[in-house]
Order: C-alpha cells, then sequence, then structure tokens
C-alpha cells in the first residue's frame, strides 16, 4: 500500500545511521545542549511544570505521566537523590533504546542532565542490560566527552551545580527492567522487586528520593525544551504528548524502529510504504501484540487503532513499551504463547509463589498441546493457571509482588480468548495443525 | 602451595578496577558494587572461581554468601568455566518467526552440542530476548551482538572463531 499515514519530523530518531551520530559534537551541531541552557534558566519547580505540560508520559512500558512522576520527589529531603536510568530493554518485541544508546547517546545524556537539575539529583546510573557491551561503551564514550566538555562534573554547563553519571550493567536478568528490582540491583543484589508502597521517588536507591525513567522518556526530554511544552504536547493527542517510537517485529517485510505520531494507527505501521511495507504475498495478518509480549494481542479485525496508550487501553490491551509483534496467518498461536511463556518463566524472580509456580506451570501445559499430548480439561488448566498468577480483567490486579506476574499471565488469558479454536484443535488432532513450517519460513532459514 | 589466583598484571587491574567501582558509590555502601566487581572478575578470569567470589566478597565487605547469592541469580555469570566461546541464541516469538529455531538446531548439528552443553571451545545456549527483536534472528558470542543471520553469514562468523 502506498504512503497515507501522515509522515512526522522525526524528533528522537533524526540523527540516527548518520555518521558519528553518537559524539558531542554532531549533537552539538545539531543545536545539542540547548535545550539544557534554556532549563538551567528556570527554577527546579517550573521545569517540572513544563514537562507536565508537555504531557510526556513514560516510554518504559506503564506510560505513567514522567512530570508528575518527578513532582512526588519531596522537596525538602536531607537525604542525596538520585536518578535511575532504565535502560533494561529486555521485552521480547522492544528493541528501541538500543538505537537511542548507540546513536544518539547524548540527547538521553541532556535528559539527565535538565532532569537532574529539576529534581536536585547530583548521582545518576544509567543502568544498561548485561548483554548491551556495545551500547554500554557508547554511552560511556558520551559520558566521558560530557565531563570534558565541562557539562557533567564540578559544574552543569557552568552552573554550580555538581552532576556525576555512572554506567551500571546489569547481568542478563529482564526482572531488573522492574523499576524496584533495577534499584536492588544497582544496589548490587539480585533483582528481587520491592514492595510498594513506598515508591522509589520517596524511598528508592539507598532508601533516597529517587526518580526511574526509561531511556527513550529521557531522551524525549530535551524536545519539551527545544519546542516549548505546548509544541510538544500538540504533536501528540489529548493525554500524551509528543512522538514515540515503535518496535515493529515479527511477520512483515521491514522490521525495525520507526518514530510515529500518537496518532499513527497499528494498520498504518504494518502496512505503510515508510514502516513495514506489508506481509510478503499470500500471507494475511493473524494476530498482533501491540506493545511488547505482554500485551494482550489483536486480532487482524482490531488494528484500526491509535498505536497511544489510551486508545490501546480501550481495546483491553496496551501500548507498552512499543513492541509490535506481528503475526501471519501460517503462525500456530499455541507455539506462540509457548514462546512467550518459557520467557516469563525464566525470567521470574522466584520471590513470588503464584509467579514462580505458575510460569513453568503454563509452559509445561502449552509445550504438551503443542506437542500432540494436549488433553481436554488442559486449556481449563492453562487458563486457571494464569488466573492464580493474575486474573483477568482488569490489568495489573495480580497476586504478585510487581508487574511480572500479570505480564506472564495477560498473554495467556488473551491468546485463549481470542484463539481458543486453535488450542482446541491441536488437543483433537494430536498434533499442531501447522507443523513445522511457520517456524523459520522468513529469512534463508526455512 | 596452590597457585595464585591472578597474575601480576591481572592483580594490578582487579584493584584498580576495583578502586574505580567503589569510587562509584557513597562511602557506607561498597556492596553496590557487586555487579560490576564481578564482571571485573570474570572479565579477567573468564568465569567466577570460588577464591575470586570471596576475594570480591571482602573487597566490598560482605560475605562470600552474599557474592554466590548475586552471582548465581544472573545468567551471565559462569559459575563453573564455560567454553572458550559462549554462543547465546535467541529463540524468542519475533526470532522464532525469523528462523531462530531452525538457526539454532543447525548450530547444535553444526557443533555437535545441543542447547545447554559446552565443551572446551563452545557453550551453546538458548536465551531468551537480547533486544534485537527487529534484525531476528541474533546471536551473542561471548559479549558480541550479531544479527540479521543468514546461514552463510554464520558459517563466517563460526570459521573465524579459532
Amino acid at each position: 500500500m502506498a504512503s497515507t499515514a501522515k509522515a512526522i519530523e522525526p524528533i528522537i530518531s533524526a540523527a540516527w545511521g548518520k555518521p558519528q551520530s553518537w559524539t558531542l559534537d554532531s549533537y552539538r551541531k545539531r543545536g545539542g545542549y540547548e535545550a539544557l541552557k534554556r532549563a538551567l534558566e528556570m527554577q527546579p519547580a517550573a521545569i517540572i511544570d513544563e514537562v507536565k505540560k508537555s504531557n510526556l508520559r513514560g516510554r518504559g512500558g506503564a506510560g505513567f505521566p514522567t512530570g508528575l512522576k518527578w513532582s512526588f520527589v519531596p522537596k525538602d529531603s536531607p537525604k542525596p537523590k538520585y536518578l535511575a536510568v532504565n535502560g533494561d530493554e529486555s521485552e521480547p518485541g522492544t528493541f528501541k533504546d538500543r538505537y537511542i544508546l548507540s546513536d544518539d547517546p547524548h540527547m538521553m545524556l541532556e535528559g539527565i542532565a535538565i532532569a537532574s537539575y529539576a529534581l536536585g539529583v547530583h548521582t545518576c546510573y544509567v543502568y544498561l542490560r548485561g548483554e548491551f557491551k556495545f551500547q554500554a561503551e557508547r554511552t560511556q564514550a558520551a559520558i566521558d566527552e560530557a565531563y570534558k566538555a565541562g557539562i557533567f562534573g564540578k559544574t552543569l554547563l557552568g552552573k554550580d551545580f555538581e552532576l556525576n553519571c555512572y554506567v551500571v550493567r546489569g547481568a542478563g536478568a529482564y526482572i531488573c527492567g522492574e523499576e524496584t528490582a533495577l534499584l536492588e540491583s544497582l544496589e548490587g543484589k539480585k533483582g528481587w522487586p520491592r514492595l510498594k508502597p513506598p515508591f522509589p521517588a520517596v524511598v528508592g536507591l539507598f532508601g533516597c528520593p529517587t526518580v526511574v525513567n526509561n531511556v527513550e522518556t529521557l531522551a524525549s526530554v530535551p524536545a519539551v525544551f527545544q519546542k516549548g511544552a505546548d509544541a510538544y504536547a500538540k504533536l501528540g493527542t489529548d493525554k500524551s504528548g509528543g512522538t514515540r517510537l515503535v518496535c515493529l517485529s515479527g511477520s512483515v517485510n521491514r522490521p525495525g524502529v520507526y518514530e510515529v505520531s500518537m496518532f499513527t494507527t497499528l494498520s498504518e505501521l504494518i502496512y505503510d510504504d515508510q514502516y513495514g511495507r506489508g506481509l510478503p504475498a499470500g500471507r494475511k495478518v493473524k494476530a498482533v501484540i501491540p506493545g511488547g509480549s505482554s500485551a494482550p494481542v489483536l486480532g487482524a479485525d482490531e488494528l484500526d487503532v491509535a498505536m497511544e496508550f489510551e486508545a490501546l487501553k480501550v481495546k483491553q490491551t496496551m501500548a507498552g513499551s512499543g513492541g509490535v509483534i506481528v503475526m501471519d496467518d501460517a503462525t500456530c498461536m499455541v507455539r506462540s504463547l509457548w514462546r512467550v511463556a518459557r520467557f516469563y518463566a525464566e525470567e521470574s524472580c522466584g520471590q513470588c509463589t503464584p509467579c514462580r509456580e505458575g510460569t513453568p506451570w503454563q509452559t509445561r501445559l502449552l509445550r504438551k498441546i503443542e506437542e500432540g499430548r494436549g488433553e481436554p480439561g488442559d486449556i481449563d488448566m492453562l487458563s486457571n493457571v494464569a488466573s492464580s498468577i493474575a486474573p483477568y480483567p482488569p490489568i495489573g490486579l495480580g497476586n504478585t509482588i510487581c508487574a511480572l506476574g500479570d505480564a506472564a499471565a495477560l498473554p495467556t488469558h488473551s491468546f485463549l480468548m481470542r484463539y481458543r479454536d486453535e488450542f482446541e484443535a491441536h488437543i483433537r488432532e494430536h498434533r499442531c495443525p501447522f507443523g513445522d513450517k511457520p517456524w523459520g519460513s522468513f529469512g534463508d532459514w526455512s | 602451595m596452590a597457585e595464585p589466583l591472578f597474575t601480576p598484571e591481572e592483580q594490578k587491574k582487579f584493584d584498580a578496577g576495583i578502586a574505580e567501582i567503589i569510587s562509584h558509590y557513597p562511602p557506607d555502601r561498597k556492596s553496590a558494587g557487586m555487579l560490576p566487581a564481578l564482571r571485573l572478575l570474570q572479565d579477567l578470569k573468564g568465569w567466577l572461581p570460588p577464591e575470586g567470589l570471596r576475594l570480591v566478597a571482602k573487597k566490598l565487605e560482605v560475605t562470600p554468601e552474599r557474592a554466590m547469592e548475586v552471582a548465581s541469580f544472573y545468567v551471565m555469570y559462569h559459575l563453573k568455566k564455560p567454553g572458550k566461546y559462549v554462543i547465546d541464541v535467541c529463540t524468542n516469538l519475533s526470532c522464532s518467526l525469523w528462523g531462530a529455531e531452525k538457526m539454532l538446531a543447525y548450530l547444535e548439528e553444526k557443533l555437535g552440542l545441543k542447547a545447554g552443553e559446552a565443551n572446551e571451545k563452545f557453550t551453546l545456549r538458548e536465551t531468551e530476548c537480547l533486544a534485537s527483536c527487529g534484525t531476528a534472528p541474533c546471536l551473542q558470542i561471548n559479549e558480541d551482538h550479531h544479527e540479521s543471520l543468514t546461514k552463510a553469514k554464520l558459517d563466517a562468523i563460526l570459521a573465524k572463531l579459532s
């Protein structure tokens, strides 16, 4: 299909792929750190108000309003305050922060500087997933440049405000993307999520007030001050300002990360020439996961929906971290769910019984059904196990300390709700009706 | 007498590395440096030998049990000496739709190892999402990332591993 989706002027991805885009020199030539200069002329409270006005919402998954989150940090606390950057990108379907970190880390660093000044933070930790070795090196090099240029260090771009910034690499645990598990990991412990409240804004790293923001969220902050909050807000919907990155993967001709308007629909993302360019000849969309593997799946008849927090919520799913996974009509939904369920079983931290026991149970049942060994009661059993981890709906009211339990149960509920006939067919026919074919039929591995 | 854990050169790197790590945290929070300290040890030795774990614990002023608790929680730390090359193959949904299951089977056959097994040269593991779904299928060899893999590309990469 020809391009009909409204093209936007990219903000976050504008420099990706351009020569030396990750250097301070390149960033400055593009107007880098001008937003910080503007912010430093303002009072910290006014900076937070400006971010509130911009309607910037967190890009890590929950979509919480960023300015509001910043305003929860107590102003009169005698304790030091911290900023922790969440770069533990690990949810299947999500791969946007990788490019910010490798292609334009200074944009995130400028966001860090603005946030730190507004919040009175003098130490920031950039927590990156352990596997991001290259991205960690790029980010560290950018931090070194920022220190050398007097942006970080004893003074903040000439202002009497000390800011130190350190990169910390995780070591291969998805749970550390959960904000309190991230803080535990930053404290040198295993990543066991903490009970909330208290929330990190009040009791966070080392028991001190801490803001945890996603890489993309902070990379979005400079644009708020470059364009002005009103102009930034107007780029989006009433409740969600700016543009956003979406990650497109699975059964499409052109997977990748695309910066889109909040009004862009899933259908446009998949078919438009600017983005996914549709599916290979003869293939049709069967299902789409719109916001990372934990987001409830949508059917092919539900793609005319804007990829924005509120619109997807109406469809009883979520925009999450922007990970759109497309499955075509040759894809087995049992095997797809098995793949997703395995992830949560592997990554459960083991702290809460429903998640620790339930996630492998789901995986075992799905494997049994996929391999043709399923029995008539297995689908109800699967549904019961998922309900024990987190009932459906509503979203976010599970029986576990953190949302990993919800994330593990929601796909099961939604796959069973929409594609139950496929599960039944597996049990009835004692085999996978799709055989081995769909697995590897893209690329040259068929 | 048991052989020392570090060569003099390694000892120098370890001491300097630990000092740098500790400097990133408040003075009474040395233990926060656990993850980077374990990584430093692993970078030097290729894995986390028990005497190294005890040394890290001592430097960070925690019990050896605490160091072990952390080391065993995270998958990137090796508590046993792995093969020279650790291959982590992502087989999650997006990668599988682009052939990762078949790529893993190809690797298993080629290396004569099942996922989860190791020999002196290779440790082959099935891993859960490398955040590279748009350039599937992908894998990591030690800490190097390889994406958009085809058979020819993978063969060329493997051929370079001595």
